[in-house]
């Protein structure tokens, strides 16, 4: 086996959320998409931790970790944006406009 | 795929099942992966997403990371999910189709997600070529017997890596605090 | 010394009462009470033989040589500092005897190092010390006085690094500070779970109650004798846990579990500076947790300066919230939502007194890093002070009895943390003590006015005229609350005595520094406790029975506890007598008894003056609070006939109703008010003046100069010219903003993809003009 073949697949796969984040109106899924990004991430570690060592796996471990407290507070905030405005469109929130 | 890749899956070092069973892998993947950007049923998405955290711990069993792959199962399938159900569900999304889920930004996101691809998968290529992954940095340092990873997984998270690791159950901590807070109901 | 090396059995034992509650206490015949009743007698017993064998041990002749000998009952390995130490010792050792050969030839280093061998000492073996000794501030002095002697036992819980690099260990530290508390703990949690079986008897949780109060007992005594700052840092949690659970004991009404949650939240705040501050002294130290090692590098100046400050303002944070200090204080009073015997355990006497242990534990990174020797100002002290005055002003408001008690809790225990400050440890110590038995009386006395009340611990609505049927809880309350206003000759006036004299110079020697701001602040704090605890004690005790019902006294699992804690609570100022007070001279046997028991000697605890007993101080002192006592006496006894009357008047025409009630409050209320008012006013006239006449005058002067040179610059020089190129500026400026205001659309997702795709142009930028 390559070490392309695993990298490409996460780049793919980074791809697609990146695309899922900036497309999705849904907050949930938003947060779905971060997620296929998180674990492009987790492939790349584990795929070079076969040339360096362990440290690879115990920091793919920290970010499953992160991403289980990610997706909590996300979780958490989107459950909050949908009690103030009945919905979760990410779409209507653009109180920062200039 | 394009031509180059072709021509590195040609390479003298093919191992036949294990190629075999990447392709397979990754081919329902990408396709699960781009059912959840598009599917126009938030339910459906959660389901695919598990199909694409369950091949990425098939990737790591594949890497022979079996501890990680496990937590993969464990923690993605299991708990992020079901979170990810509860979450539909306590935001009342639609349960059937809709619509209404994408915002205007398609053709945008396509590009940006094009160039992302294009320029990691031009670098990965131009950078690693045709490496073949070896496996001897695991025993190497670790100096372990046999094929006992995990017990050395351990050594490592509670010898050398233990600052993070419990900077990392503080942080994991703080965001459940944080969570409640915010979610509370009053 | 079998009891000092086995001093964990006392906290293995609490949490083992907690499991078997757990498991096996709903199926006991009285539900589990008597497990724990059981486990606590036990451990009581246990901490006092402990105590005793300290006692002894700490008395004994110490054999060898300085620091290295007063260490040799630390286990190898707990701290590297005391390892180093030793071999340092050793070494020099044989040097020295080969030096001396014409004195003494035998190898006294290598034969009676770890033993106990009386036969081979020498009468000169203190000379060859002082070579020997590491540079320790006291080894000079510490010669002819004893040596503490911790007993330090630990097991290796983790490796960092590098094997042998950095070791975590777990275990016990056993000296006179955490036999202290071992007592107290034991002795208050015993009493508590007495009154608890009559006090919480019929209750949904009966049995849970039980488990998780041993639970909080194992914690705490977990926590005192911690070895290392990792388990203090689990014990300090397991306390948190504990409080939480305990307070939120009746989670099904809302205030009680939000004010678990908000004892447990605002913990978690301050829990954080704890963890930092750990975290700094664990490098600073060298990779130790070892609390021996952080202390004695701490005092010896191991640890830079600067590096200690910061750690002790961390480490400051935590107390602030576990200990109630301003600003951090605020869960307290709403943790009185728990049954009263936790609060009485929890609030009064162990949970909350975690924050000084932690401090007295690891005191010399406060002494050093606040710099309080030779100083009159310091963070720690102006928390504590600020506390103290401010909390005791709040009890006056109060009109629920616990909720009094809790503001003087949290008064108190600024008392503590000021005298940490200053550098009177001892004295925080010994009021730690002291408090802890007068301030559970209390806690359980109003627990028992509630019982009789029912349930209710409104001492304006409901209570008044108690003192006639209960009058064992009226007693002991009063008892108390004169230990605690600080009268003559009862513990509390000892203590706080010693506080007092521990600010420094003021009207006699002694002392680490001159901190005569905070000695005000106390003695205002001072005369504000005594005051507030004669209005409640009119509250409950005196007028009509304002409640309904027939009031009773409680049964005797109430009151006995509550008649030991009390005489505990008056006599254990005999403890530390000072040596001498004018003319009188206390034999050494019987003065100074406590700081002879607890405080540390030698090289992990810096050296510290302390004050001696003040006669002007303390006659000042104690007249403030007599006249405190007298004051609110005489104004509640005029208000109180006024009122009498007015009720019996009412009481024929329309019976006790709200009009009285509010009459009551209003009498709060201006009674709040003349005391503010009276704290407040003449510091604001004063303040007023000064600005009025000094400050206005010079400002006034200035401002007409500035006034005549501003009036020449913006005719010729601001018009002009500045304003030309600012107007020019803002001009453009406003309009690039009105075209660009277009680009900020307010949709995060726009922001994303802008963001995603110029990310992917740079980084495709370096890899082109790299790669």
């Amino acid at each position: 086996m390559l070490l392309t073949q695993f990298l490409l697949l996460a780049a793919i796969l980074f791809s697609i959320g990146v695309y899922g984040v900036i497309v999705r109106k849904n907050g949930v899924l938003v947060l779905m998409s971060v997620e296929l990004m998180l674990n492009a991430v987790n492939i790349n570690l584990i795929a070079f931790s076969t040339y360096h060592g362990l440290g690879g796996q115990v920091f793919a471990l920290f970010v499953i970790a992160v991403a289980a407290a990610e997706v909590g507070v996300g979780l958490a905030i989107v459950l909050l944006i949908y009690r103030n405005r009945r919905s979760v469109d990410i779409d209507q929130l653009d109180e920062l406009k200039g | 795929m394009n031509a180059q890749l072709i021509s590195l899956f040609a390479a003298e070092t093919f191992e036949v099942p294990a190629n075999i069973a990447f392709s397979i892998i990754a081919i329902f993947m990408v396709i699960a992966a781009i059912r959840v950007v598009t599917t126009d049923n938030v339910v459906h998405a959660a389901l695919w997403l598990m199909v694409v955290l369950g091949g990425v711990g098939l990737n790591f069993l594949l890497l022979q990371a079996e501890f990680l792959a496990m937590t993969q199962f464990l923690i993605y399938l299991g708990a992020i999910i079901v979170l990810f159900l509860f979450g539909v569900m306590l935001t009342r999304a639609p349960l059937g189709r809709s619509d209404d889920l994408d915002n205007k930004q398609r053709p945008i996101g396509i590009v940006v997600g094009l160039l992302v691809l294009g320029l990691v998968s031009y670098s990965v290529i131009k950078t690693f070529g045709s490496d073949k992954l070896d496996f001897s940095a695991y025993d190497g340092s670790q100096a372990v017997a046999g094929n006992n990873r995990t017990e050395a997984l351990s050594d490592a998270i509670f010898s050398q890596y233990l600052i993070p690791f419990e900077v990392i159950s503080v942080l994991l901590l703080a965001a459940l605090i944080g969570a409640i807070v915010i979610a509370r109901r009053d | 010394m079998w009891f000092l090396t086995h001093a964990w059995i006392i906290p293995a034992l609490m949490a083992l009462s907690f499991l078997l509650i757990l498991f096996f206490g709903k199926k006991m015949p009285k539900k589990g009470s008597e497990i724990g009743i059981a486990a606590i007698g036990i451990a009581f017993i246990l901490a006092l033989l402990t105590a005793g064998s300290w006692y002894t041990h700490n008395n004994e002749e110490v054999e060898g040589h300085g620091d290295a000998a007063a260490m040799a009952d630390v286990q190898e390995g707990c701290s590297n500092e005391v390892d180093h130490l030793a071999a340092e010792d050793h070494g020099e050792e044989t040097e020295d005897a080969g030096d001396h050969e014409g004195e003494e030839p035998t190898d006294v280093g290598d034969s009676d190092e770890g033993t106990d061998d009386h036969a081979l000492g020498q009468s000169d073996s203190g000379e060859y010390a002082a070579p020997a000794a590491t540079s320790t501030a006291v080894a000079s002095e510490g010669e002819e006085e004893h040596v503490t002697r911790p007993v330090v036992r630990c097991a290796a819980w983790a490796e960092i690094g590098t094997p042998g690099s950095s070791l975590i260990t777990w275990g016990t530290m056993v000296d006179g500070q955490s036999v202290l508390m071992l007592v107290v703990v034991t002795l208050i949690s015993l009493m508590v779970f007495i009154y608890s079986s009559e006090y919480v008897s019929g209750d949904r949780r009966y049995t849970h109650y039980f488990a998780f109060l041993s639970l909080f007992s194992a914690s705490m005594l977990f926590f005192v004798l911690a070895q290392s700052t990792i388990q203090m840092i689990v014990g300090w949690e397991l306390v948190g846990v504990c409080s939480f659970v305990l307070i939120g004991h009746w989670w099904e009404e809302k205030p009680n579990s939000n004010a678990a949650l908000k004892a447990f939240l605002t913990n978690r705040v301050g829990d954080i500076g704890l963890l930092i501050g750990v975290a700094i002294l664990y490098f600073a130290a060298g990779r130790s947790f070892s609390i021996l090692d952080l202390n004695i590098l701490a005092a010896n100046g191991g640890i830079s300066h600067g590096i200690l400050l910061v750690a002790s303002v961390c480490l400051i944070f935590a107390v602030m919230s576990k200990s109630g200090q301003f600003i951090l204080h605020t869960w307290l009073p709403d943790a009185m939502a728990g049954p009263t015997p936790v609060s009485a355990l929890i609030h009064a006497a162990t949970m909350v007194v975690a924050g000084i242990y932690m401090v007295a534990r690891l005191y010399p990174v406060f002494f050093e890093g606040l710099s309080i020797s030779g100083s009159s100002v310091n963070f720690l002290a102006i928390v504590g002070a600020v506390t103290a005055m401010f909390g005791a002003l709040l009890a006056f408001v109060q009109k629920d009895i616990k909720k009094v008690l809790a503001y003087s809790t949290i008064s108190q225990l600024g008392f503590m943390v000021t005298a940490l400050g200053v550098g009177a440890w001892t004295a925080a110590l010994f009021h730690l003590f002291t408090h802890a038995m007068f301030k559970a009386t209390l806690f359980l006395g109003a627990g028992s006015l509630s019982n009789a009340a029912h349930h209710s611990f409104d001492m304006v609505n409901d209570m008044g005229g108690m003192r006639k049927v209960l009058p064992r809880t009226f007693w002991t309350f009063i008892v108390a609350t004169a230990a605690l206003a600080g009268i003559f000759p009862l513990s509390g006036f000892w203590s706080k005595d010693e506080i007092l004299a521990g600010h420094g110079s003021l009207f006699s020697a002694g002392g680490n520094g001159t901190y005569h701001v905070m000695l005000v602040m106390l003695l205002i704090g001072a005369f504000c406790t005594a005051a507030y605890m004669t209005r409640t004690i009119w509250y409950a005790f005196y007028g009509e029975f304002r409640g309904h019902g027939t009031p009773h006294e409680s049964g005797s699992r109430i009151t006995v506890p509550l008649i030991i804690l009390a005489t505990l609570g008056a006599v254990v100022g005999v403890l530390n007598l000072p040596e001498e007070i004018g003319p009188f001279t206390f034999p050494e046997s019987i003065s100074l008894q406590f700081e002879h028991f607890v405080e540390p000697v030698g090289a992990y605890f810096p050296t510290i003056s302390h004050a001696e007993f003040n006669i002007p101080l303390a006659i000042f002192s104690l007249a403030l609070a007599l006249s405190a006592v007298l004051l609110t006496y005489l104004y509640y006894w005029k208000g109180a006939f006024k009122f009498l009357h007015g009720l019996s008047e009412r009481n024929r025409v329309a019976g006790l109703g709200k009009t009285i009630l509010v009459n009551k409050y209003y009498f709060d209320w201006l009674y709040t008010d003349v005391i503010t008012g009276f704290v407040k006013g003449p510091a604001a006239r004063a303040t007023n003046w000064f600005n009025q006449h000094v400050l206005d005058g010079i400002v006034d002067g200035t401002a007409k100069g500035a006034v005549v040179a501003g009036q020449f610059v913006y005719e010729n020089i601001d018009q002009k010219v500045v304003d030309g190129a600012v107007n020019g500026a803002a001009i453009t400026t406003s309009e690039a903003g009105g075209v660009l205001r277009h680009l900020q659309t307010g949709r995060i997702q726009q922001y994303a993809a802008l963001f995603f795709a110029a990310a992917a142009l740079l980084a495709g930028v370096f890899v082109v003009a790299i790669g």
